[in-house]
């Protein structure tokens, strides 16, 4: 399979391990993978005891249902439960918890849940029941917002009134930005997202690069993409320079997918918006353009998204900020499973605390 | 004839006796049946008895490779099979919504009847109950079936130790992305056939040759080799280690995985075995399974090795990382 063998070749894989290894100091050097598809990759390859002792890989917030606060899981339990509307959510969503419940458990008190695999599945959900209020569940960051973008662009051209997001889509490089200024993190290099990426373009990251002199390469998901872009980023660690690099130049851009950004500006406006775990970061949300305000579930309903620092004993949010990993969480693996997550970063398939949780035991 | 299934049909009256005589002893003609009594009488039966018993569900019940009525047989057939045992009688139970066409139901008759033959095993008592429409989801099927063991071979879990080999008679995932693709819902096309397949052939003749020789087996359905393996590591209290670059996954499958991002080990197969067998004769037992066309693309998987209990997978890229049970995928019903 073309694109896929090549980068999962075996003695390539060996050869960069060796130079990693080289090129690392005698302490680990600390980088974070921004992405839990990142995350999910390195923990299947098994890459991460592979570099023991030489790097630690940090998992960043790059996972949209963990970043994803409980007031929001609670705004589409209202909407569901006291409005009546038919939700349409991607799979991820329906075990995260929320302040009291979850997607998964009101299913079993009457909430009516609808699991699609695309935003507009929701919006032909929406056709077919012409007399129910259908409202999407839309959680993502750049990859899936023009994916959303488009699905509402859609309902407004075919005129389809019964359809709304609840919108939590968020940007990237301002929750970099966070981490990069965070002296308690202390991040020595970002590996940053593929698809998103292939979105906004790699000159996103040049402001954490040049302001905050972190080296940043974008790289692919596969096993030598992962193990590539980490090599790259001890490279400019040695050198002493703090550049973007493209390790995944086969797909990804230094401006990005054009065409995607424009129905990003089209359709949403940024806000401040509240991060599980981290709290509000300004400017890294994306909430629905006036112009489609009757796409907006907030406030066609009137069902805000109130964001509240959680107040458990669950550290998500530290391990969301690289501060500590899963591990390091005293309720990992035992309070915390992924059966009964407490945290959504066990919840997510693409959650840090469920990929070591599922890959780590050795 | 009605056209389509009426309540009528499972009333028990004349509708019943018709929808037996005309439609489905038509498909089901052998003595044990034919006699219509309350039970079939199997005769005598000579050596240990298997028994097993599964319901088939299967949305969309017709799917590229198979249908939910060879999916019945076979199911039932293979659960006899990866115990030692050769399936003689299965049963037949049918639930029918209302208004279900009879000529799908004759389709799914044909599948049975064809997988019997194929199998070597006969229909010998059945039942037909209809529901209401909205009450079911067109056809469900049920099967029992019995079996006589191979003699002196016992499925033996606590016999696997450190040095034994694991083995996958073929492709994994064949099953569940044709039945997934079949849904529609994911607007991917692809030429994937579902595996199912009767196994007892495949596998039966391989407990005599090899005698002692073969520890356990056991067909990774729901769940795939991922959970199988699981299962036979943990009552084993043993440790399998897989290499990822052994795995036999077809090309479309894994395609179909990449894009979707499934993982083949948990995907569901209906025509595949997990052996565990003695590493001297884990290669001559690959080769014999080879030879049998339920068993070309066979293959040894991993091997047993001293350690903690569990599932590890030596990567591509050299490391080595856990391979857990899956926790509530999201997938429809596929068998």
């Amino acid at each position: 399979m073309r694109y896929i063998n090549e980068f999962r070749d075996p003695a390539t894989a060996r050869a960069l391990v060796e130079r990693i290894r080289r090129d690392a100091g005698d302490a680990p050097v600390r980088l974070m993978e921004v992405c839990g598809t990142h995350t999910v990759a390195i923990a299947r390859g098994g890459i991460r005891p592979l570099l023991s002792g030489a790097v630690t890989m940090l998992s960043g917030p790059g996972c949209p249902v963990c970043v994803t606060p409980d007031g929001y899981i609670d705004a589409a339990i209202a909407l569901g439960m006291e409005r009546g509307v038919l939700l349409a959510s991607f799979g991820d969503m329906l075990r995260v918890p929320g302040k009291s419940s979850s997607l998964e458990k009101e299913k079993g008190n009457g909430l009516e849940v609808r699991v699609v695999y695309s935003p507009l599945d929701a919006v032909a959900l929406a056709d077919a029941v012409p007399d129910r209020e259908v409202v999407f569940l839309g959680v993502g960051f750049e990859t899936t917002a023009p994916a959303i973008g488009g699905a509402i662009r859609t309902a407004a051209r075919r005129g389809v009134r019964n359809f709304s997001v609840l919108s939590s889509v968020r940007t990237i490089p301002e929750a970099m930005g966070i981490l990069a200024a965070d002296p308690e993190v202390r991040i020595e290099g970002f590996l940053c997202p593929a698809h998103v990426s292939v979105v906004i373009g790699t000159d996103a990251y040049r402001a954490v690069a040049e302001r905050r002199r972190i080296p940043c390469v974008v790289a692919g998901f596969e096993p030598l993409d992962i193990l590539l872009g980490i090599s790259m980023l001890l490279r400019q660690r040695k050198a002493g320079v703090a550049l973007v690099e493209n390790e995944y130049s086969r797909v990804a851009t230094s401006t990005g997918n054009r065409k995607a950004q424009e129905l990003i500006r089209e359709i949403f406006v940024p806000c401040d918006t509240g991060w599980r775990g981290i709290g509000v970061i300004p400017g890294s949300g994306l909430r629905i353009a006036d112009a489609y305000a009757a796409f907006d579930a907030e406030r066609k309903f009137g069902v805000p998204v109130v964001f509240a620092a959680e107040g458990t004993a669950c550290r998500c949010g530290d391990v969301l900020k690289g501060k500590i990993t899963p591990p390091g969480c005293p309720l990992f693996g035992k309070a915390c499973v992924p059966e009964e997550p407490y945290g959504p970063c066990m919840v997510s398939s693409e959650g840090s605390c469920a990929a070591y949780y599922k890959y780590g035991a050795l | 004839m009605h056209e389509k299934i009426l309540l009528s049909h499972g009333e028990g009256g004349k509708r019943t006796r018709d929808l037996i005589a005309k439609v489905i002893a038509r498909y089901f003609d052998n003595p044990v049946l034919s006699s219509f009594l309350d039970s079939g009488l199997l005769g005598r039966i000579d050596g240990e008895i298997a028994f097993t018993t599964d319901g088939y569900v299967v949305t969309p019940p017709f799917f590229p490779g198979g249908d939910i009525g060879r999916l019945a047989v076979c199911g039932t057939v293979n659960d006899l099979a990866v115990c030692g045992a050769k399936a003689t009688a299965i049963s037949c139970g049918l639930i029918l919504e209302e208004g279900l066409p009879i000529s799908t139901l004759e389709r799914a008759l044909a599948g049975m009847r064809d997988a019997a033959a194929e199998a070597g095993v006969s229909i010998a008592c059945g039942d037909t109950k209809v529901v209401e429409r909205g009450k079911g989801d067109g056809i469900f099927i049920t099967t029992a079936g019995v079996g006589v063991a191979v003699d002196g071979w016992r499925p033996a879990p606590s016999g696997i130790r450190p040095g034994d080999r694991i083995v996958l008679t073929g492709t994994m995932g064949d099953h569940q992305v044709a039945v997934l693709i079949a849904r529609r819902h994911l607007a991917i096309e692809a030429p994937v056939l579902s595996d199912v397949a009767p196994l007892a052939g495949l596998l039966l003749p391989l407990l005599s040759r090899y005698a002692g020789k073969v520890r356990f087996m056991r067909d990774p359905t729901r769940g795939g080799a991922g959970v199988t393996l699981n299962e036979i590591a943990t009552s084993a209290n043993a440790r399998f280690v897989l290499d990822e670059a052994r795995l036999p996954v077809r090309e479309s499958v894994r395609g179909v995985c990449e894009i979707l991002g499934f993982d083949p080990l948990y995907l569901a197969n209906e025509g595949k075995a997990v052996l565990v067998v003695a590493g001297d004769v884990a290669e001559a037992i690959v080769a014999a399974l080879r030879e049998h066309p339920y068993g070309r693309e066979a293959a040894i998987i991993g091997e047993v090795t001293e350690g903690a209990a569990g599932v590890r997978m030596r990567t591509l890229s050299g490391g080595v990382r856990a391979v857990d049970y899956p926790v509530g995928d999201q997938l429809p019903r596929i068998c």
